[in-house]
């Protein structure tokens, strides 16, 4: 088996553990971490494509490789925007709980 | 051969910090396996013949999401506990596993059957790229031949500080994020601060120029140049800026506006929104990169500092 | 001379490696948190040396060698900062426990 198809295997792994993370842990900051893990499985996925796609000259097709560089500042800003959207969730009602009955004693 | 072996021990390694990340007794040994996970990723990337992505992992999904979800991860004290009695039946577990598998199983089975020969598009960029003025191949896709991505990618940044400012509290819109640091003053921060900054801006300007012909960009540029920032705000040399700061929403914007100029005068010159007219392609390119620059800085910046915290006193 | 330049890359990087996995035992191994900072320091850094020494005969270029040389100082120098704050912040959570 050549490189390029270990690697999307591999990839496809990373992609059913973040899943798995993303639905089974409680805490948000958790499930943020799991979510990155599933999302930079689909990036090695796209990066195994892209080395497939070699040829004339290149050692990879450079389009998926640019869109990759996209995708990881992209997913660093909703990360960034997840994260702060937890810890304002946690100044305001002194608890993480992702649950629908408003907790008491939420202040602002 | 012996390049399989590696190969192979790289994304066995991988799997296991990535199961590490996800089944950790807390969230700060998840986060410290998941900064080891990000720099291994970046391994991958070099091993893919992508280095100009492994430059931009190591340095924005290993470096800046490490220090992210480790700043976060100070402001949790006590919810682990309280959701950690939350946590969903064995039911659940069950399914969720199932679901996993067979979603990773439906991607190794796409995997494996994927057409051969490949299609790409390298020989159509390779033909191409002399036009643009720019000897690597990534940098004439992301400015000249997929510009209208990295247009929409600069908006989507700076939306998603918006976003992360919106999150403030009534009372301290208008100030300034985060909370003061204070370091010793002669203290091995505060001299650390003092030392690494100058080098860092040196190297952001060089790998920023190289972006052109070499491995590089403004990307990974802008991330020197934010990690640099954020280093003089922990020390306490500075002071994080109040965003009803004129000069700082304008240094935000600038590097969109002027993108857009550029898109429109390509309009009317050569004849479709962001084409370039042939001599002049890569002078605009600079100066699209050269716009973007601060943009991305204070941005990615800002985006770790996170949402104002505290009334700002003085301009 | 290429074959000599080889085997002494091949035996530096060994090396190296070896105080790699030395520094790793001893986080493991040792008791507590100032003995574990100063396995990682000390252990890292000289295996890095190594490793560096080992791949300078491989460079092509006398700058491509000072780049080397480059990142292994500015490794030197950022982990001698971090461990020293390590070691300020586990001796303050002893004090106040």
């Amino acid at each position: 088996m050549n490189v390029e198809t270990l690697y999307g295997l591999g990839a496809a792994a990373l992609v059913g553990i973040g899943l798995y993370g993303l639905i089974v842990l409680a805490h948000p900051l958790r499930k943020i971490i799991a979510f990155n893990v599933m999302g930079s499985g689909v990036f090695v996925l796209f990066g195994a494509l892209a080395k497939r796609g070699a040829a004339a000259g290149l050692h990879a097709d450079p389009v998926p490789q640019a869109l990759l560089i996209t995708a990881i500042v992209v997913a660093f800003a909703a990360s960034a925007l997840a994260v702060a959207l937890i810890v304002r969730l946690i100044e305001s009602t002194d608890s993480a709980s992702l649950a629908s009955d408003p907790p008491d004693g939420s202040r602002d | 051969m012996t390049g399989n072996i590696v190969s192979l021990a790289i994304v066995l390694l991988l799997l296991a910090l990535a199961v590490w990340a996800v089944v950790a007794r807390n969230a700060f040994l998840a986060i410290a396996g998941f900064v080891a996970y990000g720099l291994l990723l970046s391994l991958v990337w070099v091993r893919l013949h992508g280095v100009d992505v492994a430059l931009t992992e190591a340095a924005i999904g290993g470096g800046l999401t490490g220090a992210m979800l480790i700043g976060a991860v100070s402001r949790l004290r006590g919810t682990e506990a309280a959701a950690r009695a939350e946590r969903s039946g064995a039911g659940v577990h069950v399914l969720a596993l199932l679901l996993s598998l067979g979603v990773a199983a439906t991607l190794a089975l796409c995997v494996l059957v994927l057409p051969d020969p490949a299609p790409t598009l390298a020989p159509q960029v390779a033909q191409n790229l002399a036009v643009t003025g720019v000897g690597n191949p990534i940098t004439g896709v992301l400015l000249a031949f997929r510009a209208l991505d990295t247009l929409l990618e600069a908006i989507v940044l700076v939306i998603a500080l918006i976003g992360v400012w919106s999150l403030a509290p009534e009372r301290f819109w208008g100030g300034r994020p985060g909370l003061r640091h204070q370091a010793d003053p002669d203290g091995i921060l505060a001299y650390f601060a003092r030392l690494l900054p100058p080098l860092g801006i040196v190297f952001a300007v060089y790998i920023f120029w190289a972006g052109a012909d070499h491995p590089g960009g403004k990307f990974q540029s802008a991330t020197i140049l934010a990690a640099m920032w954020t280093l003089v705000l922990m020390a306490g040399l500075a002071d994080t800026p109040r965003i009803d700061h004129r000069a700082l929403r304008f240094g935000i914007v600038v590097g969109p506006l002027v993108f857009i100029a550029i898109g429109v005068l390509g309009l009317f010159s050569a004849g479709a929104l962001l084409a370039y007219p042939p001599q002049w392609a890569k002078p605009m390119i600079v100066v699209v990169e050269v716009a973007l620059l601060p943009t991305l800085t204070l941005v990615l910046g800002l985006l770790l500092a996170g949402a104002p915290a505290r009334r700002g006193g003085g301009a | 001379m290429d074959r000599l330049l080889d085997l002494f890359s091949i035996v530096a990087i060994v090396a190296g490696g070896f105080f790699f996995m030395a520094g790793s035992v001893g986080l493991l191994r040792f008791p507590d948190a100032y003995t574990r900072l100063h396995a990682l320091t000390k252990a890292d850094n000289l295996g890095l040396a190594l490793v560096v020494i080992g791949l300078l005969p491989q460079m092509d270029s006398v700058l491509a060698a000072l780049k080397l040389v480059l990142v292994w100082l500015l490794v030197l120098l950022s982990s001698a900062a971090v461990s020293q704050l390590i070691a300020r912040a586990a001796r303050r959570r002893e004090r106040t426990p």
